[in-house]
């Protein structure tokens, strides 16, 4: 097929009016195509199922270590020095893929259920001993990861207050240099800093993930020169992304009371209402890939070292894929969602993410008869993640 | 019957895996299976690939390779020449003709040092690990003398320089099943029969047990489920031996049964 057949947009999907509310653009993009050339900024895009499934799992032909943004680090200098897992092809991604799922695995999290059940627990009493109504995403999106995985990590407790900006700038940056880039420019040398430094052996208490990694590089799984950026990558991708996607669960049950009945029935169901609020809200809208060659996906071919723009929300709404895919169900099965990407990269920290939510929603469950949102919250607007300002909720106590 | 076998291919080739294998006279006939039975288009069944021997990161490599040992440390010397890494592969074997692989190793001239036992007697291994080297890992192959001797030497080497795999015939489990058996629902009640063709996870998906997975691999940890009774047969390629053989968990999209029944925590 020529590139001549390709449909194209000028619509920038990284405008404020897209980002306030990406659907009908998203729809729009996957009608057109299953691969659309978007002309602001010359990049193919893929916002079907088929093809942005297809693209996460090529890492052959489409590499991420060219950077998972717009920016292509083969001809520009990344902000920050690359990360080691996120921006990265094998070989080189291998050794510190490995550190993180053994540091992050299903076994060390068994044994952090507990106690993240009981700060769950306690967060949300204390929550409800409070006014009936209150902002859930400050009083429990932002509250709750920032109790428990900062600890987890084993950071100090200096300088917490600086990693919800740092995870905004980053996730910002990985779009075009636009206003939102902009106004995060000024603090981000200082804030990289600030964070790199936490990264460091001496900054980390001996029992957390943080200490896990640098024990790795003491058996040379990973030199000691990786191991602040293996460290510095938990920090990045897993605060912002969990507190988005709690807010994302909160919001889906603020606005579905029937689901939040069948939770209080079920609360088994609470991993299942997770995932489907990460498929229904996906926090993390976009990736973006660089191809290593020429590389055919949907009957298109993407040129050498072209950048293309993967849409995981567009993907998990996709009707070709999901049977009334703007619904938020809990009787469905959200298995094979994109929404913590698919192949090699698929998130490292995705049971940390599901074992914040099912603590959460748990204790939650147990103390809440009904949760409703009082008018339409605010939206914070991120070139890559969907994500929530405020949720203003009404509770009843159970 | 089930065996373990290196992947010895390129992994810049997603469609097609390649393993080297020796046919062992004494061996328990695996190697004989593949040398005289299989052919060319039968179809055989793979569970999931696992990583037991990773190559970690240095400025420096010294490979050793005894026999077919070579073939977990092919697809090294690839990876350590993608990296820009300076490496070494000493690969010793009986004689030329019965070493695998030289032809495709030719191409990297004097990092590579082919010694045929019957022109050059044994590797001369105080001579390549004599002088302990920070920088270097050493990463050996090989029948259990050879790795003997270069552990011995290598312990005046820093820790963790020195990683081995050795090939031996580790105890097999009781071949793969191929009736069906039983997975007990210890919370909710009720038994599903998983039938050959079906994973775990599509049985009970069927039977209206809906288990949350993503890459249906063994691949990503999502489908994890707690063991109660019976013994899995793990196919992933998430948890390590000794997580195996806990026994207390498995992932069902790809994991089975050894006995005729499992109890699952669901
Ligand atoms: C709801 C919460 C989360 C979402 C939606 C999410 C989403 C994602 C996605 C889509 C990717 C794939 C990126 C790509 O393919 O280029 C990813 C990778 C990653 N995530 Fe998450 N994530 C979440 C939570 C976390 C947490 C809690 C952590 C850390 C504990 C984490 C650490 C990472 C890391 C290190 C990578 C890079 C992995 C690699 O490239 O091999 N994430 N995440
Ligand atoms: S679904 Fe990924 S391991 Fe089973």
């Amino acid at each position: 097929m020529s590139l001549a057949a390709v449909p194209t947009t000028t619509v920038d999907p990284f405008s404020p009016e897209v980002l306030a509310d990406p659907l009908p653009f998203q729809e729009r993009l996957r009608e057109a195509g299953p691969v659309v050339y978007l002309t602001s900024h010359g990049v193919h895009a893929f916002g079907r199922h088929e093809q942005v499934h297809a693209a996460l799992t090529n890492w052959q032909g489409l590499q991420s270590g060219a950077g998972v943004g717009l920016s292509n680090f083969r001809l520009e200098k990344p902000w920050r020095p690359p990360s080691l897992l996120l921006e990265s092809d094998p070989p080189r991604h291998d050794a510190p893929r490995r550190v993180l799922s053994a540091v992050l695995g299903p076994r060390v999290l068994r044994s952090l259920r507990e106690r993240w059940s009981a700060d769950a627990e306690a967060l949300v009493d204390e929550v409800l001993a409070g006014p009936d109504e209150f902002d859930a995403v400050p009083a429990l999106a932002e509250a709750f990861p920032l109790r428990v995985f900062p600890d987890a990590v084993g950071l100090g407790p200096d300088g917490r207050e600086n990693l919800l900006p740092y995870g905004n700038h980053l996730f910002n940056a990985f779009g075009p240099a636009n206003a939102l880039v902009e106004a995060g420019r000024p603090r981000a040398p200082e804030l990289g800093a600030r964070v790199a430094g936490q990264c460091a052996r001496e900054a980390l208490s001996g029992d957390g993930f943080g200490a896990a990694v640098w024990a790795a590089a003491d058996r040379g799984e990973i030199t000691p020169e990786q191991a602040p950026l293996v460290v510095r990558s938990l920090l990045s991708a897993g605060i912002d992304t969990t507190v988005h996607g709690l807010a994302a669960v909160l919001h889906a049950f603020a606005t579905h009371p029937a689901q939040w009945r069948r939770l209080r029935e079920r609360p088994q169901l609470a991993r299942v209402a997770f995932d489907e609020a990460v498929r229904w809200q996906s926090p993390v809208q976009t990736f973006f890939r660089t191809a290593t060659r020429d590389v055919e996906i949907g009957g298109t071919v993407i040129p050498d070292g072209g950048k293309v723009l993967m849409f995981l929300g567009a993907a998990n709404r996709d009707p070709r894929r999901w049977a009334d895919p703007d619904a938020f169900d809990l009787g469905r099965d959200p298995s094979g969602h994109v929404g913590f990407g698919m192949g090699l990269h698929q998130c490292v920290g995705q049971h940390v993410a599901r074992l914040e939510a099912e603590a959460l929603l748990t204790a939650l469950a147990a103390r809440v008869a009904s949760i409703r949102q009082v008018g339409d919250g605010e939206r914070q607007l991120n070139n890559t993640l969907r994500a929530w300002a405020s949720i203003p909720v009404r509770v009843h106590r159970a | 019957m089930t065996r373990q076998y290196s992947l010895c291919g390129n992994r810049w080739d997603a469609e097609t895996y390649r393993v080297g294998v020796l046919r062992e006279v004494a061996g328990r006939g695996g190697s004989a299976y593949v040398h005289d039975v299989l052919a060319v288009g039968d179809l055989v069944g793979l569970g999931g690939p696992r990583n037991n021997f990773p190559l970690v990161p240095a400025s420096r490599y010294l490979f050793v390779a005894g026999g077919i040992g070579i073939t977990p440390l092919l697809p090294m010397v690839h990876q350590a020449e993608l990296l820009g890494a300076d490496w070494t592969l000493v690969y010793g074997g009986r004689t030329r003709g019965s070493m695998a692989f030289l032809d495709e190793l030719a191409v990297h001239g004097e990092r590579v040092h082919v010694v045929p036992q019957d022109e050059c007697g044994l590797i001369d291994l105080p001579r390549w690990l004599g002088a302990p080297d920070p920088a270097t890992k050493v990463y050996c192959c090989g029948p259990g003398p050879l790795l003997d001797a270069v552990e011995r030497i290598c312990a005046a080497w820093p820790p963790f320089a020195l990683r081995t795999e050795r090939f031996v015939a580790r105890e097999q489990g009781a071949p793969s099943r191929t009736t069906p058996f039983d997975v007990e629902l210890a919370r909710t009640g009720g038994t599903v029969t998983v039938p050959p063709d079906l994973s775990v996870l599509e049985a009970l998906g069927k039977a209206g047990v809906e288990v949350l997975s993503s890459c249906r691999q063994g691949l990503c940890g999502t489908c994890e489920t707690d063991v109660l009774a019976g013994l899995p047969e793990h196919r992933d390629s998430i948890l390590d031996d000794a997580e195996r053989a806990a026994g207390d968990c498995m992932f069902v999209c790809v994991s089975r049964s050894l006995g005729d029944r499992l109890v699952l925590d669901l």
